[in-house]
């Protein structure tokens, strides 16, 4: 399209599309770097058994979770770690090890607080409590497979998951002015399966969650 | 069934979520797929604060029992790599569950026409043979164009034609998928640019209208032509497309 100083400009779509791309056959050489992107692109997760030593996760029996408590993004993971984690009641027990172009996570247990990470820890007490701190960011191919791997790992039934995460208040879209908010400003969305009570208002039309806590 | 591509504009979805508010359609289930950005929010057709909290995610299935009419609602854009996964699954299901035809509401940059497409109606339909056979009479008699070819090597051969839909996301694989699998499916499209859709998106279900008759549309007495655009309900999301209200303290 020409812009105001008519220089012809590709606008981009909010289709978000390039079919060009698409329609162009695939090389063996296209298909051969497309397959090793995928390959670096995979995600491993990493269960600590209770020898210690990490493996796999694959062939394991599901383990039993009641409660899964999911934080995603650097704040949520935040306030985990202020709030809820501490190295007497937690224990870690898995670890994401994943790449991408915004980050990429190792398999270290022992992180500090500015690094990306993705770790598992279990409630000593109640080994059936499972928390996760994710605060590394999860491709849009990702989420689908990190989503698959990690619950893949655990047993449905009974299972309740809550998922704690963060957007800007720049994104919320309201009528009323976004400078007069109560903080702090919470919102939840809930399945109809979850029966207990929310502890703050639901989220309202037309706003959306997207991308891993979506997922 | 009636599905939306993802193609500029947004114009189908905006048709879908139309189609889907104004004859209060039912949702029977969803695409559990990992092609489409996942995104979760509360039900987008909410009308009142009892069924304002049931939760909707990216592909979700409506329907309506009465017109026979199934409906699917795309809601994110598609993961790189996953058109055609997404379309052969598509295709698939189509198949599997005897869906009798298909009709894709999509859109096109409007800035790719040619001199003659500048003039006249910025709607245009394809049909695949199968449907052809069907219903390409009733096509001559609502006036519609059907979508040009264009040249293959413009400049060099300009005999050689080949269908090109840019910014039409899926439709085209989706269009030429269904030729050679024998599925009955019309597209229909418009002409747009990416800004304020509402008005492109009336158009397009409109146009849908002529052809499939699903809401009655009254005859305007100012201008002898038939016009359902006052007919068609807006779904509560679609509050605040382009942003919050102004603070106060702006002023």
């Amino acid at each position: 399209m020409a812009t105001f100083f008519g220089e012809v400009v590709v606008a981009p779509s909010r289709a978000g599309v390039d079919d060009e791309e698409e329609a162009r056959e695939e090389t063996p050489e296209d298909r051969e770097i497309r397959r090793e992107l995928e390959r670096k692109r995979e995600i491993d997760v990493l269960w600590t058994l209770k020898s210690g030593a990490s493996t796999e996760s694959s062939a394991d029996e599901p383990f039993a979770c009641s409660k899964f408590i999911v934080a995603i993004g650097r704040n949520a993971a935040a306030f985990l770690s202020s709030f809820i984690l501490d190295s007497v009641c937690w224990e870690v027990v898995g670890v994401v090890k994943l790449w991408n172009e915004w980050c990429r996570t190792s398999s270290t247990t022992n992180v500090l607080p500015t690094d990306s990470f993705c770790l598992f820890y279990r409630l000593i007490s109640d080994p059936t409590v499972l928390l996760c701190q994710c605060s590394c960011y999860v491709a849009e191919d990702q989420q689908f497979q990190w989503l698959e791997k990690v619950f893949g790992c655990m047993q449905k039934e009974g299972l309740q998951v809550t998922i704690l995460s963060t957007c800007p208040v720049a994104d919320y879209k309201t009528q009323e002015s976004t400078l007069t908010l109560p903080s702090p400003f919470l919102k939840a969305l809930k399945t109809k399966e979850f029966k207990e009570e929310v502890c703050c208002p639901l989220l309202e039309q037309p706003n959306i969650v997207r991308d891993l806590p979506a997922a | 069934l009636l599905q939306p591509a993802v193609s500029v504009g947004n114009v189908g979805q905006l048709g879908i979520d139309l189609v889907i508010s104004t004859l209060g359609m039912t949702k029977v289930g969803y695409f559990y797929t990992d092609c489409l950005v996942p995104m979760v929010g509360n039900n987008p057709y909410a009308t009142a604060e009892e069924n304002s909290v049931e939760l909707s995610i990216n592909a979700e299935v409506y329907s309506l029992p009465s017109k026979k009419l199934v409906v699917l609602q795309i809601r994110s854009p598609f993961i790189k790599n996953k058109y055609r996964p997404f379309c052969e699954t598509l295709l698939s299901w189509v198949k599997s569950s005897k869906c009798a035809r298909v009709i894709v509401l999509s859109s096109s940059h409007a800035y790719q026409r040619d001199d003659e497409q500048l003039l006249g109606t910025p709607l245009r339909y394809l049909l695949t043979p199968d449907l052809e056979k069907a219903v390409g009479g009733l096509m001559q008699e609502l006036k519609w164009k059907e979508m040009e070819k264009v040249a293959a090597y413009p400049g060099i051969n300009e005999t050689e034609k080949v269908l090109h839909i840019p910014g039409g996301g899926i439709t085209k694989l989706l269009f030429t998928e269904s030729c050679s699998k024998g599925i009955q499916m019309a597209v229909l499209l418009k002409f747009c640019s990416e800004g304020d859709n509402i008005p492109d998106a009336f158009a397009l279900v409109n146009y849908l209208n002529e052809w499939l008759q699903l809401i009655k549309s009254e005859v305007s007495t100012s201008n002898d032509s038939t016009d359902a655009s006052s007919q068609w309900k807006i779904p509560s999301s679609w509050r605040l497309l382009f942003g919050n209200g102004l603070p106060p303290a702006l002023f």
